[in-house]
């Protein structure tokens, strides 16, 4: 890992961020938002990869499971839902691109620049790397059981909510047609 | 100069995990400040989550050693899920009511 010459280890890290970065240029700047929809399935692995590179084994297949299988899969109704479909093109337009490429350079420098920079505290390696399952799921039985449970209620409420605020709007266009 | 960039591309550590989210946080806000289309805006802010969950785990395995980053990430990942629920409900209802999704063009809050 802290050999001179470049191992493995190193090349397969840069090969996966160089997976999420291109596939995330590939969701910004494409004209068409299905390949957008697809190229987020590439960022997500990508990011997931890296979660495992940051001995994040329970995060990463966490990030599988509920990003590429859940919120993929739900953006990509979204997509069929909001545009016709008899119409190929499913296009997206931009506006105000130049506010937005200085707002976001400046931003993204800054940040860049702070953490090129910056001496960041790092200790060392422990030699050891376990798994972290166990542990997440001790934490949160013990000293996130609070936040725990009510991001299961947050997730109720925001399903229950979403089923309604889907639905409601048809119905009440029925009833004023009628009325 | 060129020796010190070569040297620290050999070792990939905290400062790489940074700007590696650096750059995924500034493409999300790209794309919601530009994107016309609302579902386009929601995968900026995926985007920008995965940047944010990207430095929380860079410190928590850097900088901690603790698995309190992992929590928050988790925690991070369960609302991502929630406000995409939410975030395409309400751009369903937005199409329905007004035949586009595109933000620009939603400009009424009464029917």
């Amino acid at each position: 890992m802290m050999r001179e010459s470049i191992d493995v280890y190193t090349v397969l890290f840069y090969f996966f961020v160089s997976i999420t970065l291109v596939s995330a240029c590939v969701v910004v700047f494409s004209r068409h938002i299905v390949r957008s929809a697809f190229a987020l399935l590439f960022t997500f692995f990508g990011v997931a990869a890296l979660y495992v590179y940051l001995f994040a084994d329970f995060l990463a297949i966490t990030q599988l499971l509920v990003y590429v299988g859940g919120i993929l899969v739900l953006i990509l109704f979204g997509v069929m839902l909001t545009n016709k479909q008899i119409n190929v093109d499913i296009k997206t337009g931009t506006l105000h691109i130049v506010p937005a490429i200085i707002l976001a350079a400046a931003i993204g420098g800054t940040l860049v620049g702070i953490a090129w920079s910056n001496p960041w505290m790092v200790l060392p390696t422990s030699s050891s790397v376990k798994t972290t399952a166990p542990q997440i799921g001790e934490l949160l039985l013990t000293t996130y059981l609070l936040p725990f449970e009510v991001a299961s209620m947050v997730l109720m409420v925001a399903l229950v909510g979403a089923v309604v605020i889907a639905r409601r709007e048809k119905n009440k266009k029925e009833t004023t047609r009628d009325s | 100069m060129i020796v010190d960039v070569l040297t620290w591309l050999q070792q990939p550590g905290l400062s790489h995990f940074l700007i590696v989210s650096a750059i995924v946080f500034a493409l999300g806000l790209y794309a919601i400040l530009t994107r016309k289309n609302a579902i386009m805006v929601l995968m900026g802010i995926e985007l920008i989550l995965n940047a944010a969950n990207i430095n929380f785990l860079a410190f928590s395995r850097y900088s901690t050693h603790s698995l309190d980053g992992h929590i928050v990430a988790l925690f991070v990942i369960i609302l991502a899920a929630a406000e995409v629920a939410i975030g395409l409900a309400i751009v369903l209802n937005i199409v329905q009511n007004f035949n586009t999704a595109n933000v620009d063009e939603i400009d009424r809050l009464k029917e």
